[in-house]
């Protein structure tokens, strides 16, 4: 287990046994384990929970202690319930549809570095391949919108994709402002340019006078990206039921909330790479007191960059419970007309700093 | 690439490829061609990266499926009885379309065994690609590059034109 870059990752990729590439699929395996056991454990307990405490309410207290065993029995519920196919829904695009946008929202878990020492696929384009690769589950959406045959559900499909498409256009030029702030793509080496002994006063929110505008930006636009309130008009229950997944039971209905919450993870994840030092500790070091060098390390470091992570997904649902959900028009008002102009003089501002300041 | 993963991993891709383009051609549900050029167009950027163009595979996806495949889906989904509508595959022209297909296998088999082998820079690639093709860009391709973004932007105005609402005459 050494401390070069990488290590863990190369050592996986080394190791297949009798000519078979298992340490491949190992290497794949584990940000999947990993989605589950979160999605489980903080993700819809620890919303359930937050909600509950937002609203002044207990949440889920009878399964187990505090209610801790209420996800497991609600697995079980899933596992068992009949796999409904709508009379009249397209058979082939309702059943593919929840896959591939679970793919999509995986894909991107590719190149996210877990730690100093591992990363699925260390691409010199890791940040462009995070960003592009989303256009995947927008596919799956509309598969699953329009193969339910059901108005709601097609509603939410048409809704959710054009909200993904026009948000990803100020999204993209925000974390551009990182990239421009790196001078690199590669998801390690962003990380790599943010260590130092100051701590947290190296990350790039720090860095210049300006970064907080695009991260504010990003994190309205990967919000909305996600489908999370208050840009939840996909799903919006007043109006349209439940959205894209109205019709769907069960597993695969499980699927897309493995998805949901997949993706949650994997904007949180990207904000605190490019923002906020991805998996360098944040403590500094003072004097003798070397928090910053006691703290990072590749073990260190998947702690950091999960707990960020997992920090952003407090802050999503938080916001859902507390503000309410925007209209249709005013969605777009905010992406157009507020989001994309500023996300432009970020860029500016940013491109200039760069280049004039330090 | 001698890897015998890499070669599984590469027909693979190569045969979804291939799959996914004959179905977009041959099946009688536009639907159904829309959701199978997702296939192809995956496979496409998959295969560059074998050919070692991330970037390039990276921008196929981001530009293909994110853009024109997302618009093609828009547009079918929104006609009318579009599962109805049964589109004519059936072959037409039997004997200029056979003549056709053998003259291109003709020419491309032509070009690869007259073609020798590859040809490689004899300046070896320095540091990431994405820094190349952005200096390459800014530097000897710039003309192009700024006429493209003329080019994008006229049809953004002629799209926005051409959506906005007609103001009410008041003549009649």
């Amino acid at each position: 287990m050494g401390n070069t870059l990488n290590a863990w990752s190369n050592a996986l990729v080394g190791f297949n046994p009798m000519g078979l590439p298992l340490g491949l699929v190992i290497l794949a395996a584990i940000p999947l384990v990993f989605i589950a056991l979160y999605a489980l454990t903080y993700g819809v307990y620890g919303e359930r929970k937050i909600s509950a405490f937002m609203q002044d309410r207990l949440g889920p207290m009878e399964v187990g202690k505090w209610g801790i065993l209420q996800t497991l029995a609600d697995i079980l519920k899933l596992l068992q319930k009949e796999d409904i196919v709508p009379a009249s829904a397209d058979k082939f695009l309702f059943v593919v549809g929840p896959g591939i946008l679970f793919v999509g929202s995986f894909l991107a878990f590719a190149v996210l570095p877990f730690s100093p020492a591992f990363i699925g696929a260390s691409l010199n384009v890791g940040l462009f391949f995070a960003i592009g690769i989303v256009s995947i589950e927008v596919v799956g959406i509309l598969a699953a919108g329009w193969g339910s045959n059901n108005k709601w559900s097609l509603y939410g499909a048409v809704r959710s994709v054009a909200q993904i498409v026009s948000y990803e256009i100020p999204a993209a030029i925000a974390l551009l402002c990182g990239a421009m702030m790196a001078g690199t793509l590669d998801m390690q080496q962003i990380n790599i340019l943010q260590s130092g002994s100051w701590g947290f006063a190296h990350f790039f929110l720090f860095q210049s006078p300006i970064a907080w505008l695009p991260f504010l930006i990003y994190f309205i636009a990967s919000l909305a990206e996600v489908n999370r309130a208050p840009f939840d008009i996909p799903e919006a229950e007043s109006e349209l039921v439940a959205g894209y997944f109205t019709e769907y039971t069960g597993m695969k209905f499980a699927v897309i909330f493995l998805a949901e919450y997949g993706s949650m993870f994997m904007v949180s994840a990207i904000i605190s790479i490019v923002f906020l030092g991805g998996w360098n500790s944040p403590l500094p070091n003072l004097g003798a007191v070397a928090l910053n060098d006691w703290t990072n390390g590749p073990v260190w470091g998947a702690f950091w960059i999960i707990s960020k992570g997992f920090f952003f997904i407090f802050v999503q649902m938080w916001l859902r419970w507390t503000l309410p959900r925007l209209r249709v028009d005013q969605l777009m008002y905010l992406c157009w007309k507020v989001l994309t102009p500023f996300a432009f003089v970020s860029f500016v501002l940013t491109a200039v700093w760069e280049i004039y300041v330090p | 690439m001698s890897n015998p993963t890499y070669t599984v991993i590469f027909y693979l891709f190569a045969a979804i490829t291939v799959f996914s383009a004959a179905f977009v051609v041959f099946s009688r549900n536009v639907i159904y061609s829309a959701f199978s050029l997702l296939f192809t167009f995956f496979g496409v950027a998959a295969l560059y990266v074998f050919l070692s163009a991330d970037f390039i595979a990276v921008t196929q996806v981001v530009v293909y499926v994110g853009g024109i495949l997302v618009l093609l889906l828009f547009g079918v989904m929104f006609t009318n009885s579009i599962m109805f509508t049964e589109l004519k595959t059936d072959v037409l022209h039997i004997v200029p379309g056979t003549l056709l297909l053998f003259g291109m296998i003709g020419a491309m088999l032509y070009t690869f065994y007259t073609t020798h082998g590859w040809m490689p820079s004899d300046v070896t690639l320095q540091g990431s690609i994405v820094e190349r093709i952005g200096f390459e860009t800014m530097s000897r391709y710039v003309l192009p590059f700024e006429m493209a973004s003329i080019l994008l932007l006229a049809a953004l105005i002629g799209a926005a034109f051409l959506a906005r609402f007609e103001k009410p005459d008041n003549n009649e």
